[in-house]
């Protein structure tokens, strides 16, 4: 028998889409067979899990709530990712957004009313984690450093600022020695919907925000440019794209839209600004497989976005009911991205097993 | 496994789908002889080497050594009998010091602590053949002369009697191509040959004993190197036969479009590529750059184009200086470039034909404004492309790396000459296409030229540049040796020129 490896040329919509849910079908099983290996009924585990994030309003909700930072966040990865520019640092460009806008609702935010208030505490989150985003970038194209190891690197050194900040000096007086800043004035807090966390302004920003880079990625000039530099680094030299620009503004871009989830958790959900996994529970992680199983369309990032923060929620809720450790979710999640990216070596290639033995040429 | 006295290839033939790359080809050498093997791009030298090294199987033919006919499979059966080869890019780790890379691969070499047992034979080597080198060095420090020793001392250290080089001068400087023919003379006086695939017909005479000389797949001439000489060479490389010139609009050549003065530049290495060359090309008017490939001709187009910034000398175009140009303001001044590497530079394979239509236009009107792009009108254009240069395709909507190599480079001259630049600069435009398409493609920037353009046209293919241009200049190591016309000039006067002699000389 003979396995050979050929490049496939053409693939179509319907294919891919097969692929996809073939790539999700065998996660699924996978993880099915390590929720066996702990004695547990897979078929009931994973119809938990969905039963617990889409089988009731308040599931419906909580996956609404979770799902908000990952279509934010993950919207912007895509675009980093289009340009094959490895943005693991999206953790970290989430916490320095939720600096900058701590920052502002403390200084200036008691003295302005709510219309204000909030755009402004959003564009410096923006403008926060796009800087963040950008050190990356710039480290890259002048100094040829690698993007993976810089992104992720700086994810610790903005962790351990903020744990600087809430235990130093931005610690709160008002909150007997925790490790919290002061509360954020009241204009600052986003309201939600009747008896949920869902935050209607937020939910609109991030439907709004991936459409748009959506149409930003395929539509617009900058897009343009992205898609020829991650396809072809020599044709983009050819044909004058500014590799430099380029790519610190598509940083910036995405990095801004991690810091957007940023001031989106400070104000509707935290109110205050405190440990870095509390803040975050690694949605900049998470939203790494969001991107993905979005196939690198921003605006798709709404659908992938609300499947994951099903399984956080799902997985929650089984962690409870079925006793399942803490790192079940963590583990479901790492088994669909390796399929999906195993996945993806099928739309590239075809494989073709020869059976008896071959003549050599 | 005795010693490799004399090795023969009969008879060979090997193709590559419909392309003959090598035909019917005989080749004989014996110990102690370097044999030159001399011919342009893509005339099967390659092939030819990679047949004896073992990474192709000929379609017909035997290898014969010392009257035994062997089958090679694979590298490793022809480093078993005795054949090394040494690329022209060079296969070493750059972060192992010499000794890990010579030990690399190595199979005599003890499981544990291999450099250990390699040092004493890597001493042995080294004097014998004066190999100077320090074994514990990492190869990033080295120079490329050093590499390339380091890469002879592999080859030695596996018993290789007869050693292949590809280019071996190409990326070293003049001394240390002398040192490199030192070498090599000693090792011949060992009982050594070597097979030297070279573009440079001083280096074919000064050192080889013989030389075999292949044009599109086939041997065009074989002899001693007493029977030869340049002119000679020049011609068997080249062939006789020069195809009568396309007809051309009866227009004189007007205003200057470019001018570059007395430019220097140098290669990615740091090597002089172009050195104080000048010239002007007008409107209605092809200028052709004649030459062997790597003298220069890649950086010249390069530098014009804007992808690279020249050391000394300055480049006005309509009157306008290029300083420090980059690609996009080479394109705002009315450049356009077909690009020599299609497939790398030209097109981005993975985007859609109609995306691929307008890169480099794509942030010109109408295809764009200051935000979004204008996918209509770049459809319009695309559709517009596909019919006016008959660019086979099943739809503007195909991933343009489904097309074929002719179909894409039609694609990418009608998007580079569709605009009426004023001036066209392209780099072997009809390398590896049909006949079809050659002929079509050469037709377009002729009526260019005719409509007013200026077309700089570089190419290795004679014929094409005899057929095509107004003017053509000769290219041997980074300056011109010359300047003729096509009807008043032989061959022979171009091959010497090609080979390093001026027009006077010639």
């Amino acid at each position: 028998m003979q396995i050979d490896l050929l490049p496939r040329e053409r693939t179509t919509a319907g294919f891919n889409l097969l692929i996809l849910l073939g790539s999700l079908f065998t996660g699924l099983l996978a993880v099915s067979v390590i929720f066996a290996m702990n004695g547990v009924n897979p078929a009931l585990a994973i119809f938990s899990i969905f039963k617990g994030s889409f089988g009731s309003w308040y599931g419906i909700k909580e996956t609404i709530t979770k799902a908000i930072p990952l279509i934010l966040i993950g919207s912007g990865l895509a675009v980093a990712y289009k340009a094959k520019f490895w943005n693991i640092g999206a953790e970290s460009q989430l916490l320095v957004g939720a600096i900058f806008a701590t920052w502002m609702g403390l200084t200036v935010g008691p003295h302005l009313p709510a219309v204000l208030l909030v755009p402004l505490m959003f564009v410096s989150a923006f403008i926060g984690g796009a800087l963040w985003g950008m050190v990356p970038a710039i480290l890259k194209v002048r100094f040829g450093i690698n993007e993976v190891i810089s992104t992720l690197m700086l994810n610790y050194i903005a962790a351990e600022f903020v744990k600087f900040l809430v235990v130093g000096p931005w610690k709160g007086e008002t909150k007997g020695g925790y490790p919290y800043t002061d509360d954020l004035p009241a204009q600052a807090i986003l309201k939600h919907l009747p008896n949920s966390r869902i935050s209607p302004v937020l939910l609109v920003l991030a439907v709004v925000a991936a459409l748009i880079l959506g149409w930003m990625v395929y539509r617009s000039r900058f897009g343009y440019e992205i898609r020829v530099i991650g396809e072809n680094t020599h044709a983009a030299r050819y044909a004058g794209i500014n590799f430099f620009r380029t790519s610190v503004l598509l940083m910036a871009v995405s990095g801004g839209m991690a810091g957007l989830a940023g001031a989106g958790e400070l104000m509707s959900i935290h109110h205050y600004l405190s440990y870095p996994e509390t803040l975050s529970a690694g949605y900049g992680f998470t939203a790494i497989i969001v991107a993905w199983l979005a196939r690198l369309n921003p605006a798709f990032t709404v659908i992938s976005g609300l499947f994951f923060a099903g399984i956080i929620v799902g997985g929650d809720a089984i962690q409870i009911s079925m006793g399942m450790p803490a790192a079940t979710v963590n583990v479901f999640n790492g088994m669909i991205l390796i399929f999906l990216i195993m996945g993806d070596f099928f739309i590239t290639h075809r494989v073709r097993i020869r059976f008896g033995s071959t003549v050599h040429a | 496994m005795n010693r490799i006295q004399s090795l023969e290839m009969r008879g060979i033939s090997k193709s590559f789908l419909e392309v003959k790359a090598n035909q019917n080809i005989n080749l004989t050498i014996n110990a102690g002889e370097i044999l030159g093997l001399l011919g342009e791009n893509g005339a099967g030298k390659t092939t030819l080497m990679n047949i004896l090294y073992g990474l192709y199987h000929p379609d017909e033919g035997d290898i014969i050594i010392n009257g035994n006919v062997e089958r090679l499979r694979s590298p490793k059966d022809s480093m078993r009998v005795g054949i090394g080869m040494i690329h022209q890019h060079f296969m070493l780790v750059n972060k192992h010091s010499v000794l890990e890379n010579i030990a690399l691969g190595y199979d005599d070499a003890p499981f544990f602590f291999p450099h250990k047992a390699l040092r004493g034979r890597i001493r042995e080597l080294s004097t014998q053949y004066g190999l100077e080198i320090d074994p514990d060095k990492p190869v990033w420090e080295l120079s490329a002369g050093e590499q390339q020793r380091v890469e002879i001392i592999k080859a030695l250290s596996r018993n290789a009697d007869l050693l292949i080089m590809d280019e071996p001068t190409s990326v070293l400087t003049p001394q240390e191509a002398d040192e490199l023919f030192v070498i090599l003379r000693r090792m011949t006086s060992e009982g050594h040959s070597i097979i030297l695939i070279t573009h440079k017909l001083d280096e074919i005479m000064s050192i080889c004993n013989r030389v075999m000389v292949l044009r599109k797949g086939e041997v065009t001439g074989a002899a001693p190197i007493e029977e030869v000489n340049k002119g000679k060479l020049a011609e068997m490389m080249i062939g006789r036969q020069i195809a009568s010139a396309y007809p051309k609009a009866d227009v004189e050549p007007g205003n200057d479009v470019l001018k570059v003065i007395t430019l220097d530049v140098d290669s990615d290495r740091g090597l002089p590529a172009v050195r104080n060359l000048s010239l002007t090309v007008s409107t209605h008017e092809i200028l052709g750059i004649a030459g062997v490939s790597g003298n220069g001709q890649q950086e010249l187009v390069e530098t014009i184009t804007g992808l690279r910034q020249p050391l000394r000398g300055t480049i006005t175009m309509k009157g306008i200086p290029m300083d420090h140009a980059d690609a996009r303001k080479a394109h705002t001044l009315g450049i356009t470039h077909v690009p020599e590497e299609r497939i790398k530079y030209g097109i981005v394979p993975n985007l859609l034909l109609f995306e691929n239509s307008v890169l480099k236009q794509h942030r010109d009107a109408p295809f764009s404004n200051w935000i979004q792009m204008d996918y209509g009108a770049i459809k319009e254009h695309a559709e517009k492309l596909v019919k006016g240069f008959h660019v086979d395709t099943p739809s503007i909507n195909t991933r343009i790396k489904n097309l074929s190599g002719g179909n894409i480079q039609k694609l990418i001259l009608g998007r580079e000459i569709s605009g009426s630049p004023d001036l066209l600069i392209a780099a072997h435009p009809t390398y590896g296409l049909d006949v079809g398409a050659t002929e079509y493609v050469r037709k377009q920037i002729i009526e260019l030229r005719d409509h007013g353009g200026a077309v700089l046209l570089v190419s290795e293919d004679l014929d094409e540049l005899f057929m095509v241009c107004d003017r053509i200049a000769v290219m041997f190591e980074g300056h011109f040796m010359g300047e003729v016309t096509p009807d008043s000039c032989t061959v022979e006067e171009i091959g010497l020129m090609m080979a390093g002699s001026t027009l006077q000389e010639a």
